[in-house]
């Protein structure tokens, strides 16, 4: 009997776990704060999120075909970066200048560095950063359609209110309408608690570790804490800055993105406090009152040296009888 | 008390449930060829002491150990040498072999049985010595040589590896959990070869019923520990194993014996009582069958020299057309191309899959999601290793201690992208190691 079976070398298992699979779980983490998104903002929000999702998948499936590439849209990567650029613009701007947001976080961020893992930088970022310089006064036009809302901040989000140096404003943000999300801003940022239960889900399902999104808010934390100007030790305030703008959404959906991060555990630290203290800065000391998207692609630049400076000790090495065998 | 283990590690599908309630059967070799490789161990291939159309009886000494690093080899079975000329082995290797035609009547040599009590250091090593005894997790380094130490007061501990980490395993087992009192007489006899050596027995904690029933057994030992372990993969490995008993660490150019530590294998602790009280030489071993694509699995005492295809039929034939048959565990064994190949010493278990899984992957790019990083036992970053190794960049390989890699296959199972990232660096190391033996 001759037979001939498979070989390959070890291991001869794999997980179940694949690019496809955490992609889709980060889509599944960020369906509460979508749907309060739409809740929030209403039909407007709906559309922005379809044509997110749509554009950004179809621009990559159509680049890819063009230049001769495998075309893996099926690996979901794109309907994330699609869902996070929707999430994270006003309601009201415009579905053209969305589109071309999407164009730029797929083909220039993404696609010219040669596609999933090797773009420097997130392209959900990059493309809202490109829309914040583009289109400056309809990236900022915040309105709450929603009619529950019995304060409705029509024009200003909690955050430009609460800015150092901003116009007292009769009435303030009030923390409970933070946390529950009732308040202005981008689709996906003003719920506290839909972005805590999507966390929770990604952290439960090991897509992201701790250390990211627990290093970067302590850091802010505890320099608002300390030292924010005219805030120090009002915990309230404390507590609306965690709570309010991009923050959350940023440190457990955006500064997590695998691609853009460092691999190392305490590279992953570093980064988190680095983010933390830009955001600090950029918030407090800053043109805008926002802070949570340049501080995460500034640092996106800086993961390379993280990175080089934070490789993990092997296991059983001495370093000093190392240098020994050396000289 | 805390259960020991290690930074890293992965927790792939176990499959144990098919045949860890099976007890071990013993499987009589059929009538015929029963094949005996020269090299069943780490180090100088034995020595033949028989000539074609000698007649040998069970248990005889076939061949020789052909160095101070190599074991003897004895003949399971009575009957006539038919040859001896090279062979496929399980890892698709060719040896020469002495091929040994079983007459069926099992014929024996006589046993000398002793009391480990009367023994002097060196009578025991030697009777472990003759009994060619080696590592039996599959390595294979010859045990008497692993008892012997450069510095034998140094040796603090003698860990009898229970972890079996390897998915679908359940030799280990099965043999504690049956003859577990041989098992630890095994250990107390390593300890007699050294003053102040303590005993540790490491066992994972999904297997409660072996952990208990050892704990009766040594309740009155108190130089013998019973340890729990997290079950991790790969918590067996030896680097692992110290580590999480001993929170002592070794590198790769460490030997274990250098943290004062020696590690035996369970079948190996079994061997060594069968050699020294029993007198009986390295003839049989505990193989594991299991798989989807088995009919009935379970645990067999196997003759060395037994042909893989009984090992088959004995646990019920295939299911269809299996595709994939492992000689090892999942993550470490090696896959076999034909079934024609005899049982080693160090032959753990023969695993059947209806489905190779693993040719049907595609691999995609990798995100950095820093899965291998994280699973790494040896805190490697495997992606960065294995980007070394797609550019063949020695230099990196070796600054990012990709020599220090153990090749457990944990960082290829967790990778989303499902990179080849295990084989990638296995193959980059052994170029480091040719380019190194050139110089």
């Amino acid at each position: 009997m001759s037979e001939k079976f498979n070989v390959s070398t070890n291991p001869h298992v794999r997980s179940k776990v694949t690019t496809q699979s955490v992609m889709r779980d980060v889509l599944i983490a960020l369906t509460p704060a979508s749907l309060f998104g739409i809740y929030n903002f209403g039909f407007d929000a709906l559309i922005r999120i379809i044509v997110g999702v749509v554009a950004c998948v179809a621009i990559e499936a159509i680049y890819q075909y063009f230049m001769h590439l495998k075309v893996t849209v099926s690996d979901l990567s794109a309907a994330v970066t699609g869902l996070l650029i929707a999430l994270n613009i006003p309601s009201t701007l415009n579905v053209g200048f969305e589109i071309v947001g999407c164009a730029f976080a797929i083909i220039i961020v993404k696609q010219l560095f040669g596609g999933l893992g090797q773009n420097f930088m997130n392209p959900a970022l990059g493309a809202r950063c490109f829309l914040l310089i583009a289109y400056t006064g309809p990236m900022t036009n915040f309105v709450t359609n929603n009619s529950f809302a019995v304060d409705a901040y029509t024009g200003a989000t909690p955050l430009a209110i609460l800015k150092p140096g901003a116009e007292a404003v009769a009435s303030q943000p009030k923390l409970l309408d933070m946390f529950i999300g009732t308040t202005a801003g981008v689709i996906g940022e003003t719920s506290a608690i839909c972005l805590l239960i999507g966390a929770i889900y990604l952290l439960c399902r090991k897509i992201i570790s701790w250390r990211i999104p627990v290093a970067y808010i302590v850091t802010f934390a505890v320099l608002i804490f300390l030292l924010a100007p005219g805030h120090q030790f009002d915990i309230n305030y404390l507590a609306c800055e965690v709570c309010g703008g991009g923050l959350l959404l940023g440190a457990f959906f955006m500064a997590t993105d695998y691609v853009t991060s460092p691999i190392t555990p305490n590279g992953k630290l570093v980064f988190g406090c680095l983010l933390g203290i830009l955001t600090f800065i950029f918030r407090m000391y800053g043109g805008s009152a926002e802070g949570v998207s340049y501080a995460i692609i500034f640092s996106n630049l800086l993961v390379p040296l993280i990175e080089k400076v934070t490789v993990p000790k092997s296991f059983g090495k001495k370093k000093p009888e190392k240098k020994k065998e050396v000289a | 008390m805390g259960k020991c283990t290690f930074k890293g590690g992965i927790h792939p599908f176990d499959g144990k449930e098919l045949s860890k309630d099976k007890p071990i059967k013993e499987l009589y070799p059929a009538l015929g060829e029963m094949v005996f490789p020269l090299s069943q161990h780490i180090g100088a291939p034995a020595k033949p002491l028989v000539n074609k159309g000698d007649y040998v009886l069970a248990g005889q000494l076939i061949a020789e150990a052909g160095g101070f690093v190599s074991a003897n080899i004895h003949s399971s079975v009575s009957g006539t040498v038919k040859a001896i000329e090279p062979r496929t082995l399980a890892t698709g290797g060719k040896c020469n072999s002495i091929i040994i035609e079983n007459d069926g009547e099992y014929k024996e040599i006589e046993y000398k049985e002793s009391k480990f009590e009367d023994l002097t250091r060196e009578e025991i090593l030697d009777k472990i010595k003759a009994a060619g005894v080696v590592g039996m997790g599959g390595a294979g380094f010859p045990t008497n040589v692993k008892l012997s130490p450069k510095n034998p007061e140094n040796i603090d501990y003698i860990i009898i590896n229970g972890a079996e980490c390897e998915p679908y395993l359940t030799s280990d087992y099965r043999r504690l959990l049956e003859e577990g009192d041989k098992v630890v007489l095994g250990l107390k006899i390593a300890l007699k070869l050294f003053d102040h050596a303590k005993g540790i027995i490491a066992i994972e904690d999904n297997k409660p019923e072996a952990i208990r029933k050892i704990k009766e057994l040594v309740a009155n030992e108190p130089d013998i520990e019973v340890k729990e372990l997290k079950t991790k993969y790969p918590q067996g490995g030896e680097r692992s194993l110290i580590y999480a008993t001993t929170k002592r660490e070794i590198n790769s150019s460490m030997l274990p014996a250098d943290a004062g530590c020696i590690v035996h294998n369970v079948d190996t602790a079994y061997s060594i009582y069968l050699a020294v009280i029993e007198g009986k030489p390295l003839t049989k071993r505990i193989c594991t069958v299991t798989g989807d694509g088995v009919k009935n699995p379970g645990n067999f005492y196997v003759w060395l020299g037994t042909n893989y295809r009984q090992l088959l039929e004995a646990a019920g034939g295939p299911v269809g057309e299996p595709e994939k048959y492992i000689s090892g565990g999942p993550m470490m064994g090696f896959s076999m191309y034909s079934l024609d190949v005899p049982v080693v010493k160090g032959s753990s278990s023969l695993l059947v899959f209806k489905e190779d899984i693993v040719s049907k992957i595609d691999s995609s790019a990798c995100i950095r999601c820093g899965r291998c990083a994280e699973g790494c036992p040896e805190h490697l970053l495997p992606t960065k290793l294995a980007e070394f190794a797609s550019r063949n960049d020695e230099e990196g390989f070796t600054k990012f201690d990709g020599m220090e890699c153990v090749m457990c296959g944990s960082c290829s199972y967790v990778c989303p992208a499902k990179r080849p990232l295990t084989q990638q660096i296995k193959a980059m190391r052994m170029r480091v190691l040719a380019n190194r033996r050139k110089k």
